[in-house]
C-alpha cells in the first residue's frame, strides 16, 4: 500500500520510504511525535485544506483524510493549540518501553518510548528528526544504503543487530539499547542472512 | 496568566459615545492646528493681547489635570472639547492604543501624540488565527519601528497583537530605544530566535519579555545566553510558545540573576527536574508560573544520572503563586506536586494537559479561590461538575477540545454547561467547545449567570440543532442576549435561523464583538444586527448567506466600527464597490485573487472581504491577493 510518509519538506521522505514487517502487516497512519514545524515556513500564500493532525505547520498543504472533508479554520482553534496537545502518555497498565538512543558523534543520549511507534518507518523517521540525519534505504541483503549511518540495537542476548531485520513486535520486546552507528562499523553489520 | 494581558488586548473598550483616537472625523481642523499657542481663547471675553498668556496658564492647568486621566475613552472625549484641550491631551497621553494598525499611520500618530511611553498595536483580523487570511497579508511592524525611533525617545513599552514582526524590527527597536523596558508579543509571527537574541542582548533595561501564542522560528540560536551577564532587572519572562530547545544552564543563571522576577513561563523543552531546580532559586517570589513539560526529560547528557526528584516539597516554597499554567507534556502522576499551591491559585491553565476526570478531581478540590480556569474537554462533564462543586469564585472558564475536528466524540455537553451555571454564579466569561448542546442548558446559564460579559459557544459540528429537541439554537442564544444585561461579546454556533439574529438585534444593545459562522437564512439576519446593535465594533462572519442587501444596510454603522469581516458569504464585487464609494473613510479589502476574474455581480462564495475605517489613504503594502476597492 503506497503511503507518503507525510510532512517535512526537507527530508524527501518518499525516496527513503521503508516498508518493513511481516507481509500483511497493516501500515498505519503516520503520527510524528516530534514537531518539525518551526523551521521558517516557506512563503506559501495558499489557504490550505486543514486536517486536525499533529505536527503540522500553517503554511503546509496537506491531503484531507478520506473520511470527511475538513473545512478550513473550523472548528476555530488556533493551529498552535491543535498541534500542541500532547497524546496521552503511556497508560499505567501498559508501561512504555524506554530505551536509550545514542548516535555516534552526538553529545547527548536520547530516550524514547518504543511503544509510541507503530512500526519501523515511524521509528526511523522520528530518529531522523531527533538527530537531524538521514537513514538510507533498507534492503534485507544490503542493509541501509545511501547514508553513512545505520540504526542498530542491542538485543536481549547482548548482540548488536541491524534494525529492521526482525518483525516489529519481536524487535520492541528484545531491544535493550539503540545506537546509530556511523561509517565502516555500520557497513559491517549490513549483511543479513 | 498570560491571558491577563491577552484579555486586556481582546477587550473591546472602544466606547460608542466618543470616537476613538484612531479616527478623528471631527478634527480635520485640529490636524492642521499649529501648536504655537495662538488665539484659542474664544468666548473668554478677554482682550486679544492677554489671550496668549491666559492660554499658557490654561495649558499648564490642563496639563496637570489631564495627566490623571488614564482611560482612553475619557481622553478621547476630553480631546474634543476644544483645540486647547485637544492639544494638551495629546501631549499628556502616555499610553497609546491603536486597535487597527491600518486605521492610522505611524507618522500621524507620532505627530499628534508626542510623549508616548507605551504603545499597544493590533494588526490582523482575528480570523487570521484560523488560516482564513493568507500569509503575507500585512500588519508589518517595520514602519512603526522606524517612526518610533525618530519620534518617541521615552517609549518603554510595546504590546503587539497579530502583527508581523521581523528579526530586523526587533533589533532596530532595541537599538533605537536603549532604555526600553517591556515587550509583549501576542499571536505575532515573522521573527525567530535570531531576532530574540539580538533584542535581549541590546535591551539592558528589559523588565518584561512576554511571548504569547506567537510563532517563533528556530534559527538554532541560543537566545537565552544572549541576556547580559550579571544582575538583571527582568520581572517577567514568558516563552512557553517558543518551540525551540533552550540552554538550560543559561536559563538557570538568568533566573538566579533576576531577583525581581515574578513571572516565568517555560516552554515544553524544560523538564520537570529542571523546573524544580528553578523553583529552588525563584519559587518564593514567583506569582505566575508556566511549568514547561511537567515530565521527565528525554534528553540525558552522556554519563549523567537522573537525580531523584522531590515532588512533595518542590512547590511548598511557592507562597506567592497565584497563576499556574504549562503542563505541556504532562505525566499526570506528577500532579500531586502542585497540591501545596492549589488553595492560593486564582488562575489555572490546564488547556494543554490531557487529563481525565479522576486526575482532575484531587486537584480541583483544593482550588477554592480559582477565578480563571482553562481546561481540555478530556475532563468530561463529570470533571466540570467537580469544578462547579468547588470553584465558587469562578469568573472565566474555557473548555477546549482535545480532538478539534467536526466529527470527533465530544466528551462534554450541555450537562457540563448546566453544572457550571449552577455552581458558578459569578461567571463572567465562557468559551465552550462541544458537540452536543441544548437550548435548555444555554437558557439556564443565561438565568444563573447574570454577570456574563462574554459568551462564546462553539458547537463543533456545523448546523447542529438542539440534540434533544431538534430545534435550532435560536432560543438559547436569544435568552443569553435577553437575560445577560452586561453582555459585550458573543460567538454563536449550531443551527441558527434569522430569528436568532433578530434576538441579538433586539436585546444585544451592549454587544461590541460578534462572531458568526455557518448561521442564518437570509440578508435579514445581518440586517437585524447592523440595525439593532449600536455598540457594535467588531463583526466577523463566515460561511453565512448574507449578501449585498445586508451589507448596504449597515452604512450608518460602519464608521462606528473597527472592522467588518465577511468570508464565504454572498457578497458581490459590485456590492463591495458600492460601499467603498459611499464611505470614503472605509477601506474595503477583497482578499483572494479570484475577485478580479469575477463578473461584478457574481456572488463570491469562496472569497473574503475585510473592511475597516481609516483616516489614511489605503495602504500601499497590500500583497497581490488583496484588492482595495
Amino acid at each position: 500500500m503506497e503511503k507518503g510518509l507525510g510532512f517535512g519538506n526537507d527530508l524527501n521522505l518518499k525516496a527513503t520510504e521503508l516498508r518493513l514487517g511481516l507481509p500483511g502487516t497493516d501500515e498505519v497512519e503516520e503520527q510524528a511525535d516530534y514537531n518539525v514545524r518551526n523551521k521558517r515556513p516557506l512563503p506559501d500564500a495558499t489557504v490550505a485544506e486543514e486536517c486536525g493532525g499533529k505536527g503540522k505547520s500553517d503554511a503546509e498543504l496537506e491531503t484531507a483524510p478520506p473520511a470527511k472533508t475538513q473545512i478550513v479554520g473550523w472548528p476555530p482553534i488556533r493551529s498552535y493549540r491543535k498541534n500542541n496537545i500532547q497524546a496521552k502518555k503511556s497508560e499505567p497498565e501498559a508501561p512504555g518501553i524506554y530505551v536509550k538512543v545514542s548516535m555516534d558523534g552526538a553529545p547527548y543520549l536520547r530516550k524514547i518510548d518504543l511503544k509510541v511507534y507503530q512500526g519501523y518507518p515511524e521509528l526511523l523517521k522520528a530518529l531522523e528528526n531527533m538527530f537531524k540525519f538521514t537513514i538510507g534505504v533498507y534492503s534485507e541483503r544490503e542493509g541501509y544504503k545511501g547514508s553513512e549511518y545505520a540504526p542498530t540495537y542491542e538485543d536481549k542476548d547482548g548482540d548488536w543487530m541491524l534494525v529492521g531485520d526482525v518483525p516489529w513486535e519481536m524487535f520492541i520486546n528484545s531491544c535493550k539499547r539503540f545506537r546509530i552507528m556511523k561509517g565502516s562499523e555500520a557497513r559491517g553489520l549490513g549483511c543479513g542472512v | 496568566m498570560h491571558h491577563d494581558r491577552a484579555d486586556q488586548m481582546s477587550e473591546d473598550e472602544d466606547d460608542h459615545r466618543s470616537p476613538p483616537s484612531d479616527l478623528e472625523f471631527t478634527s480635520s481642523e485640529a490636524r492642521n492646528y499649529s501648536t504655537v499657542g495662538s488665539g484659542s481663547g474664544s468666548g473668554s471675553g478677554v482682550p486679544e493681547s492677554q489671550a496668549p498668556y491666559l492660554d499658557q496658564v490654561l495649558d499648564n492647568v490642563l496639563d496637570n489635570v489631564l495627566q490623571f486621566l488614564t482611560s482612553r475613552q475619557d481622553r478621547n472625549a476630553a480631546s474634543l472639547v476644544c483645540k486647547s484641550w485637544y492639544r494638551v491631551e495629546a501631549v499628556t497621553r502616555s499610553e497609546l492604543f491603536i486597535g487597527n494598525c491600518y486605521a492610522v499611520s505611524p507618522a500621524r500618530a507620532s505627530a499628534r501624540f508626542t510623549k508616548v511611553r507605551s504603545l499597544v498595536l493590533k494588526g490582523k483580523p482575528r480570523f487570521a488565527d484560523f488560516n482564513l487570511l493568507p500569509q503575507g497579508w500585512g500588519a508589518h511592524f517595520s514602519p512603526w519601528v522606524a517612526s518610533m525611533a525618530k519620534a518617541y525617545s521615552c517609549l518603554e513599552k510595546v504590546h503587539l497583537k497579530r502583527m508581523s514582526v521581523t528579526d530586523v524590527d526587533l533589533e532596530n527597536l532595541a537599538k533605537s530605544l536603549p532604555g526600553f523596558k517591556e515587550l509583549v508579543l501576542v499571536c505575532c509571527e515573522g521573527f525567530g530566535t535570531k531576532g530574540l537574541a539580538a533584542f535581549v542582548s541590546l535591551c539592558r533595561q528589559l523588565r518584561v519579555l512576554d511571548l504569547i501564542e506567537s510563532e517563533v522560528a528556530d534559527d538554532e540560536m541560543d537566545w537565552i545566553s544572549h541576556f547580559p551577564e550579571g544582575e538583571s532587572c527582568l520581572e517577567s519572562l514568558i516563552f512557553d510558545c517558543v518551540e525551540c530547545l533552550i540552554n538550560f544552564q543559561a536559563l538557570e543563571r538568568l533566573v538566579a540573576n533576576s531577583p525581581s522576577m515574578k513571572r516565568l513561563r517555560l516552554n515544553r523543552h524544560v523538564s520537570i527536574g529542571q523546573l524544580f531546580r528553578l523553583l529552588k532559586i525563584r519559587g518564593p517570589q514567583l506569582t505566575h508560573l508556566g511549568t514547561g513539560s511537567f515530565s521527565l526529560s528525554d534528553l540525558v547528557p552522556q554519563g549523567d544520572q537522573e537525580p531523584e526528584l522531590d515532588y512533595a516539597s518542590a512547590f511548598t516554597a511557592c507562597k506567592s503563586l497565584v497563576c499556574l499554567s504549562g503542563f505541556r507534556e504532562i505525566v499526570p502522576d506528577y500532579l500531586p506536586a502542585i497540591y501545596p499551591v492549589c488553595a492560593n491559585l486564582t488562575s489555572l491553565n490546564f488547556s494543554y494537559a490531557n487529563i481525565n476526570t479522576e486526575q482532575l478531581r484531587p486537584i480541583i478540590r483544593h482550588c477554592h479561590n480559582l477565578q480563571i480556569f482553562w481546561v481540555l474537554d478530556s475532563i468530561c462533564d463529570e470533571g466540570l461538575q467537580a469544578v462547579a462543586a468547588t470553584c465558587k469564585e469562578l469568573r472565566e472558564l474555557r473548555v477546549f477540545p482535545i480532538d478539534a475536528r467536526e466529527d470527533s466524540e465530544g466528551p462534554v455537553s450541555e450537562v457540563g454547561l448546566q453544572a457550571i451555571s449552577e455552581g458558578c454564579p459569578k461567571l463572567q466569561s465562557i468559551l465552550y467547545f462541544c458537540q452536543r448542546m441544548t437550548n435548555a442548558a444555554v437558557k439556564a446559564m443565561s438565568k444563573n449567570c447574570p454577570d456574563l460579559v462574554v459568551f462564546r459557544l462553539c458547537i463543533m459540528e456545523r448546523h447542529r440543532p438542539d440534540h434533544v429537541t431538534g430545534d435550532p439554537m435560536d432560543e438559547g442564544f436569544g435568552a443569553i442576549v435577553k437575560n445577560c444585561k452586561k453582555l459585550t461579546r458573543l460567538a454563536v454556533s449550531g443551527l441558527l435561523t434569522d430569528k436568532a439574529f433578530s434576538y441579538i438585534g433586539k436585546y444585544g444593545k451592549l454587544v461590541r464583538t460578534l462572531s458568526v459562522a455557518f448561521a442564518g437564512n437570509s440578508d435579514m439576519g445581518l440586517k437585524y444586527v447592523l440595525e439593532g446593535c449600536p455598540r457594535l465594533q467588531k463583526l466577523e462572519i463566515r460561511d453565512s448567506p448574507f449578501g449585498d442587501v445586508a451589507l448596504l444596510s449597515g452604512l450608518h454603522q460602519y464608521y462606528n466600527m473597527r472592522f467588518l469581516w465577511m468570508s464565504s458569504c454572498r457578497l458581490t464585487r459590485q456590492g463591495c464597490q458600492r460601499v467603498a464609494r459611499e464611505m470614503p473613510h472605509l477601506v474595503v479589502e477583497l482578499i483572494g485573487s479570484n475577485w478580479e476574474d469575477m463578473e461584478m455581480d457574481d456572488v463570491a462564495e469562496k472569497l473574503s472581504m475585510y473592511m475597516y475605517r481609516s483616516v489614511e489613504m489605503p495602504r500601499e503594502d497590500a500583497p497581490d491577493f488583496v484588492t482595495i476597492m
